[in-house]
């Protein structure tokens, strides 16, 4: 229990500093507050491309939005204590010593346990209501938005608009691909999304960690080989948006970023129905010898796709593997 | 220690440090594989043409690691070849390359890399014939691949397809494509051409390889793959 002692009072005539203080934060903090809610709020990142997105600006709005009122009140106090208590010719007396404050301190105590369990119950309902709010969950996400695919089959069911999109983000060095298990898996290096949809990333690598960064989409999500990490997100207006790698994954991580494009239902049926004829040969390749899963090992081929003159060389699977113990670096 | 000492020393010492960081800067941050120009003389034009002639080893006998897999590139003038990945065209121009394909087959991580894009028509020609993808899974027939992806280009080079080919290729680089059979720098190849049209902006468009051909490194992408002059490398288009 803190030690209570009278808290000194202000001498005849002395103002009541710390309401001075207090009334001029509060107007200062309300006038800070309405400009990062208003007029910056609409411009912090990540923007409101999807409901992941305006859900990631809305937790950076209302953290900033708490957090002002603080800073405020610590300059104001710094300032008000330079300016009315700076030293003056000839007073060389000490202020009254101060050994706490049961009051000031059970606020302080009352105050940060509520923000802190407040904002965990409004991060809670932040991923719920926004499926993850884009970040990855893993393979067995907490937070699925209704109509999820989460198994193999229900992936490669054919799309028809209102459902779940399925798109599988393959990273590797140095570049995502994307394929679409429900449009015959075709596999290509552009990210089309169709407005108004629910899209579920399943997002892993074939070789090192990659990070799947749509950041105006609002997603982010580990690549890792051997893992599917779903996230999700709901395209809300048409434009174009950026994919970054972000996790260093060697010489041209740098270079390893794309622009997506999220447009109409009926442009997205037109493009996916185009990719599909156009690529339809590699598609062919990809769904005998890599056939869609969430997952790939490509050390290791399916016996139908062992050419004759590769098992001649010894060759069942493509160079490298998972972290091979004969490897000279391991991470 | 007298005076003239303890400065002569501490001027010793100073320079050491100074002559230290400039061999820093100059061995390892200024120096690189050198540019091969294939713009030299040319003003940028739409209807330009410039025809881009390189090999890809599965070995260099030229450098410090002589077991690295590595492309080399032929100087337009001299028609030497250049142990280099870098290269100079003009913006707005078309290329006509050629690649000469020594080393055997390795599979590909993704087959989809096996589908040309990118090129005019989006194929290549393999020793003449058209061809728009290749299975490097099922078949041995692709060695590296060569694709600069800030143009969307992606084109599977072709390995030599028989067992005897893929174990008796050519040891000595740079290999040469008019040497005689028995020659040390003989070897089967395919000859692999295509075309594509160089950007209108001028920039530095990186390229690589997408088979995992740094044997010995982790996931087969480092070693060589990451180093430029062996099989990454990068395309200054220039205005």
């Amino acid at each position: 229990m803190a030690e209570t002692t009278q808290v000194p009072q202000a001498g005849p005539g002395e103002p009541s500093h710390g309401r001075r203080i207090f009334l001029i934060a509060i107007v200062l903090g309300i006038v800070a507050d309405l400009l990062l809610w208003f007029v910056l709020g609409p411009h912090l990142p990540p923007g409101t491309m999807t409901n992941s997105a305006a859900e990631n600006q809305r937790a950076i709005k209302l953290m900033a939005v708490m957090s002002a009122p603080v800073v405020v009140l610590v300059v104001t106090y710094f300032v008000y204590a330079m300016v009315v208590w700076r030293h003056r010719e000839g007073d060389d007396e000490d202020g009254p010593p101060i050994h706490g404050n049961t009051r000031i301190q059970t606020s302080w105590i009352v105050g940060t346990t509520v923000v802190v369990l407040g904002l965990a119950v409004y991060g809670t309902a932040a991923l719920w209501t926004a499926n993850g709010a884009g970040a990855g969950e893993g393979p067995a996400p907490i937070f699925n938005p209704p109509g999820a695919k989460l198994t193999v089959a229900q992936q490669k069911a054919p799309w028809s608009p209102g459902q779940v999109l399925v798109v599988q983000v393959i990273g590797q060095q140095w570049r995502f691909t994307y394929r679409y298990p429900q449009f015959g898996s075709f596999e290509t290096t552009e990210l089309v999304l169709p407005v108004g949809t629910e899209v579920q990333f399943d997002v892993t690598s074939l070789d090192v960690i990659h990070s799947f960064w749509a950041y105006q989409l609002g997603v982010k999500a580990d690549a890792n080989p051997g893992v599917d990490n779903v996230a999700y997100a709901k395209p809300a207006q048409t434009g174009t948006f950026t994919v970054r790698c972000a996790e260093l994954c060697g010489l041209w991580h740098g270079a390893m970023f794309n622009y997506g494009q999220v447009v109409t239902v009926s442009q997205f049926q037109t493009w996916a129905s185009a990719k599909t004829i156009a690529l339809a040969s590699i598609t062919r390749i990809l769904n005998k010898c890599m056939p869609y899963n969430t997952t790939y090992d490509p050390t290791n081929f399916p016996a139908n796709c062992r050419g004759r003159v590769l098992l001649q060389l010894g060759l069942t699977g493509s160079g490298g593997g998972f972290y091979n113990t004969g490897d000279p670096v391991q991470p | 220690m007298s005076l003239p000492v303890r400065v002569g020393t501490l001027l010793f010492a100073f320079l050491a440090v100074v002559g230290g960081a400039i061999f820093v800067v100059i061995h390892f941050l200024l120096s690189g594989p050198p540019t091969v120009d294939y713009s030299a003389g040319v003003t940028p034009d739409q209807g330009h043409v410039v025809n881009v002639v390189m090999q890809e080893d599965a070995q260099n006998t030229v450098s410090n690691h002589p077991d690295w897999v590595s492309y080399f590139i032929q100087d337009p003038k001299t028609k030497q070849w250049v142990h280099t990945t870098l290269f100079k065209v003009p913006a707005g121009s078309t290329v006509h390359m050629t690649i000469y394909g020594y080393d055997g087959c390795t599979p590909l991580r993704n087959p989809v890399w096996g589908k040309v894009s990118g090129t005019i028509g989006n194929v290549e020609y393999i020793n003449g014939t058209p061809t728009p993808v290749l299975d490097s899974w099922d078949s041995c027939s692709v060695a590296h691949t060569f694709r600069i992806p800030g143009i969307g280009l992606n084109v599977p080079v072709a390995s030599p397809t028989s067992l005897t080919a893929n174990n008796n290729l050519c040891g000595t680089s740079p290999c040469d494509p008019n040497a005689a059979k028995g020659a040390a720098t003989y070897g089967p190849h395919t000859t692999v051409t295509f075309s594509f049209k160089t950007p209108m902006t001028p920039g530095s468009y990186f390229w690589q390889c997408m088979v995992p051909c740094g044997l010995g490194y982790l996931d087969g992408f480092g070693g060589p793959m990451q180093t430029l002059g062996f099989m990454t490398g990068e395309m200054e288009v220039v205005g």
